[in-house]
């Protein structure tokens, strides 16, 4: 018979690194079914675009960063639905009951989730650029494609601040509502909404310009360099649509019973 | 010694101030609803503690309360002597199930466990051990629990609640669903672990399910806890006893008039604190016609689990002092 025996201190061993967790989270993404079809479908979109590309745009429009651009399509409409599943599937398939009874301290569960949906942002980011280079050859050796090959880190970059940030937003969403089909009908909606909102009222107009992110995030995901404006515009929407349901969501989440 | 509790200096043996799980006053509302009432009981390590009550009673209640989950209106509890969230890696000192069902239908029961084992930093050659020792096969293990019986994720819930290798257990009616086959698995698998050194609380609606492993019970009712000790003195309490009259209001009178404490339990019969002597020469001064009276206890925990947890005489709390 062994005897159990109690380690030697309640401190011990540490509590899981945030890389294990970040890591434990990018697994719970991808290894359930309806997970694993929601990347696929999104990587099938960058590459379902690459033809609408080559058939439908000019030949000397057929830029790289034009294939870069038009391969991101996916990532901008689902990649926020992973965000939002990632924490509200939790309380829908009612695993928050597991994880947070292993992880008493839920913010940082969260945090882990944030890195893990950064990570697969990233993934696709470089799946996109493999497509897109991909794409222009084909465009190049068929000779349908006579658009620049420049594509700069700087865009890139940008590329993938674009893609976190739609994540980030979408997390921040179903942090707010802890409801998968609510937060994703708001996620949608609601910026729709305010859009048409300032197009049709006048007195709108002005405030949509610095409030309204399908407007103001377009700056990063279109060619051209961005104003010092265009970034304030950016960082004033993103107050409203990500600071703001993060901190409320996550004031939700420490105050939460778990059942 | 084998018990080092950290933060403490003193060891934690039975009867150490702090025991494996210490719950004081814990009191929870919602609302208008007072689901948990000044709940207080302490489970010493070698021990399995029976968490007896009638569904909705506030079982559950409290030991979301006790694993950080639900935050208490007042009161507090620890185990291993620190509020449970204070502990670095929770599921390494306490194995947890709560509900056998909360699990994501689309992962696979190995899967399921994987995770945990990961977040835990065990190794993971653990889950196989555990799939084994709960009795998992290997194909049922590579199934989705979406298609497990209500049993098959029980017996999931106790390999997680296993897995980080813990030296307290808190499970909440972890035979439901089970066959008997599986029940009987399951007590003895307690009784080992609590033999080891190990701290049980266990939960369960049902007194037969735990009347066979558990060493001590709590039982709660309307929220509140209205008997706690062990089998044996919870079966010999002190002049409690069992007594029927042709007319029961007469009865009660009487009872009152001697300042008997007694409680009605739904069938027409009163329990009462006192001996049978007490009871018999305050009927027979008010001339009431007895037609049964006897020391309570005598048809085994059960009819004292009925009687305790009966809502009519939920309303008269019975006082705990007389029953330790």
């Amino acid at each position: 018979m062994t005897t159990i025996t109690a380690p030697a201190s309640l401190l011990e061993p540490a509590r899981p690194s945030l890389a294990r967790l970040s890591a434990v989270e990018i697994r719970k993404m991808v290894d359930t079914r309806s997970g694993r079809w929601m990347l696929i479908l999104i990587a099938l979109t960058a590459v379902a675009m690459m033809p609408v590309i080559l058939f439908a745009v000019p030949e000397e429009d057929q830029t790289l960063l034009e294939f870069f651009t038009a391969s991101q399509t996916g990532v901008s409409f689902l990649l926020p639905v992973i965000g939002i599943l990632a924490v509200t599937s939790e309380w829908s398939q009612r695993t928050a009951l597991t994880t947070f009874t292993l992880v008493p301290e839920r913010p940082r569960v969260l945090v882990a989730k944030l890195f893990a949906g950064s990570a697969l942002g990233a993934l696709f980011v470089a799946v996109g650029l493999v497509t897109a280079v991909i794409s222009r050859g084909i465009g190049e050796v068929t000779g349908r494609s006579d658009g620049s090959w420049t594509l700069t880190p700087g865009r890139i970059g940008l590329t993938l601040l674009f893609a976190v940030l739609t994540l980030l937003m979408g997390a921040a969403f179903g942090m707010l509502f802890m409801n998968s089909p609510l937060a994703i009908v708001m996620f949608f909606v609601l910026p729709t909404l305010w859009t048409t909102l300032g197009e049709v009222v006048s007195k709108l107009k002005g405030a949509a310009g610095w409030l309204d992110t399908n407007r103001t995030l377009l700056a990063l995901s279109e060619p051209g360099t961005i104003t010092g404006e265009e970034w304030a515009r950016a960082g004033t929407s993103l107050l409203l649509w990500l600071v703001l349901p993060l901190v409320i969501g996550v004031i939700r989440l420490i105050r939460r019973e778990v059942k | 010694m084998l018990w080092t509790p950290g933060r403490r200096a003193g060891p934690a043996g039975p009867g150490s101030l702090e025991g494996m799980i210490s719950v004081e006053s814990l009191t929870k509302r919602y609302r208008e609803v007072t689901a948990v009432e000044d709940v207080s009981f302490r489970c010493e390590p070698g021990t399995v503690t029976g968490f007896l009550g009638p569904n909705g009673a506030g079982k559950s209640t409290t030991m979301r309360m006790i694993c950080g989950l639900t935050p208490p209106t007042s009161g507090s509890s620890t185990v291993k002597g620190v509020p449970y969230r204070r502990i670095s890696n929770p599921g390494r000192h306490v194995g947890v199930l709560l509900d056998a069902a909360a699990q994501h239908a689309g992962r696979t029961g190995r899967e399921t466990l994987s995770l945990s084992a990961q977040i835990l930093g065990v190794d993971q050659s653990r889950v196989g051990e555990m799939l084994e020792r709960v009795r998992l096969s290997p194909k049922a293990a590579r199934r989705r629990v979406g298609g497990y019986s209500l049993g098959m994720r029980q017996r999931l819930g106790i390999a997680q609640a296993l897995l980080g290798d813990p030296s307290v257990l808190i499970l909440d009616e972890p035979a439901n669903g089970l066959d008997p086959e599986g029940i009987f698995w399951m007590r003895s698998m307690l009784r080992d672990f609590a033999d080891r050194g190990g701290t049980v609380l266990l939960s369960s609606h049902l007194l037969l399910e735990v009347e066979a492993v558990a060493d001590r019970f709590v039982v709660i009712a309307g929220g509140r806890i209205v008997a706690q000790g062990s089998k044996q003195e919870l079966l010999t309490k002190p002049g409690g006893v069992i007594v029927r009259a042709l007319d029961p209001a007469a009865l009660q009178a009487a009872l009152a008039q001697a300042e008997l404490t007694a409680r009605p339990d739904g069938q027409g019969a009163f329990a009462v604190d006192a001996s049978p002597e007490q009871v018999g020469r305050a009927a027979a001064a008010n001339g009431v016609i007895l037609l049964e009276l006897r020391q309570a206890g005598g048809g085994g925990l059960e009819e004292l689990f009925l009687s305790l947890t009966n809502p009519a005489a939920a309303t008269a709390p019975v006082p705990q002092e007389a029953l330790r």
